[in-house]
């Protein structure tokens, strides 16, 4: 299988995970092992300093063996997506963004106007940036007129798991796009994330398909392989589809009495 | 002193008086975190600075999972 390349980066792995509402630490981290992820999202937040009581698995995970990919959920416009972009990078961990600016609450959309705007001072800063965005075809080629070393167009609402919507949309995108094109948000199943693959994207990014699935571990390992197979079967090139029957088997040398 | 902590107000007794102090105090030395005051990141060579402001906003960051 082809590398992924995002910026200067090479990666083996075409799934990037996100690492929220995973049910125990042992879960998470046999999950995160299985998939053989090797970017992982997560998100920027106040330090609960006043009731340490409560667990943070992300602290537990060995940090140092993956590239890591902070997103800016939370804002609602650029500048705040460019603080908490700005803090992450501060940490000194990463230098990757996944701009993620939220324009309706209940969907959970993206905001195209602030997302554009924070993509480009986040370029300006020298990020690496990945935006989340909706499947708009145009609004994704201005986003790499502007720079962004990769596109994350949503298959449907964040964690509704309703899977490719508008397959359609994701192939205008794909097919335009000289960056990455990652599907990010809406997987449900591993049938959703190979179907994206097959569609060409060059990665899939998901969270709660797994996390929340009854046996993560077991899913984290169902979305690695959909992956492998999805990509495996574009590289491949799938066979044009007919509406009748074409035997597989010779029509000659027939056995008749 | 008293303080904007991460969106609470909060007293600072007196021997706190740099980032250091606060990071002891709240036995957050050895973790992954991120301090910003008055919405200016302060870098790691300034923790040792005694920069803490009756009135400043502090906010102490860190990475949580995400999507």
């Amino acid at each position: 299988m082809n590398m992924l390349k995002i910026a200067d980066r090479t990666f083996q792995s075409r799934l990037l995970l996100g690492t929220g509402k995973y049910p125990s630490f042992e879960i998470q981290k046999e999950a995160v092992e299985v998939s053989e992820s090797e970017i992982l999202t997560f998100a920027v937040r106040r330090m609960n300093i006043f009731e340490q009581s409560q667990p943070n698995f992300l602290e537990k995970l060995d940090l140092s063996r993956y590239t890591l990919l902070p997103n800016t959920a939370g804002a609602k416009t650029a500048e705040e997506a460019v603080r908490i972009a700005k803090l992450a990078k501060s940490s000194g961990l990463c230098d990757m963004i996944k701009v993620e600016v939220i324009g309706c609450d209940k969907s959970l959309l993206p905001d195209p106007v602030e997302t554009l705007k924070a993509s480009e001072l986040l370029l300006e800063e020298g990020f690496i940036v990945l935006p989340y965005t909706s499947d708009d075809v145009v609004l994704a080629k201005r986003l790499e007129q502007l720079g962004v070393h990769g596109i994350m167009p949503g298959a449907s609402p964040i964690g509704s798991g309703k899977g490719i919507l508008n397959p359609l949309n994701l192939q205008f995108i794909i097919e335009q796009s000289s960056v990455p094109v990652i599907i990010d948000a809406g997987i449900g199943s591993p049938k959703d994330a190979a179907y994206a693959m097959e569609l060409g994207a060059d990665g899939v990014l998901l969270n709660t398909a797994v996390s929340n699935a009854n046996d993560p571990v077991k899913m984290a390992l169902a979305m690695k392989l959909a992956i492998e197979a999805g990509r495996f079967g574009y590289e491949a090139g799938r066979i044009i589809e007919k509406n009748y029957g074409v035997a597989s088997s010779p029509m000659t040398g027939m056995i008749t009495s | 002193m008293i303080i904007q902590l991460n969106g609470k107000r909060h007293e600072l007794p007196q021997n706190i008086a740099t980032v250091a102090d606060l990071l002891e105090a709240f036995e957050l030395k050895n973790r992954i975190v991120i301090v910003e005051i008055n919405k200016e990141i302060i870098p790691k060579e300034q923790y040792l600075l005694p920069c803490l402001k009756d009135g400043d906003a502090v906010e102490l960051i860190h990475f949580v999972g995400g999507g």
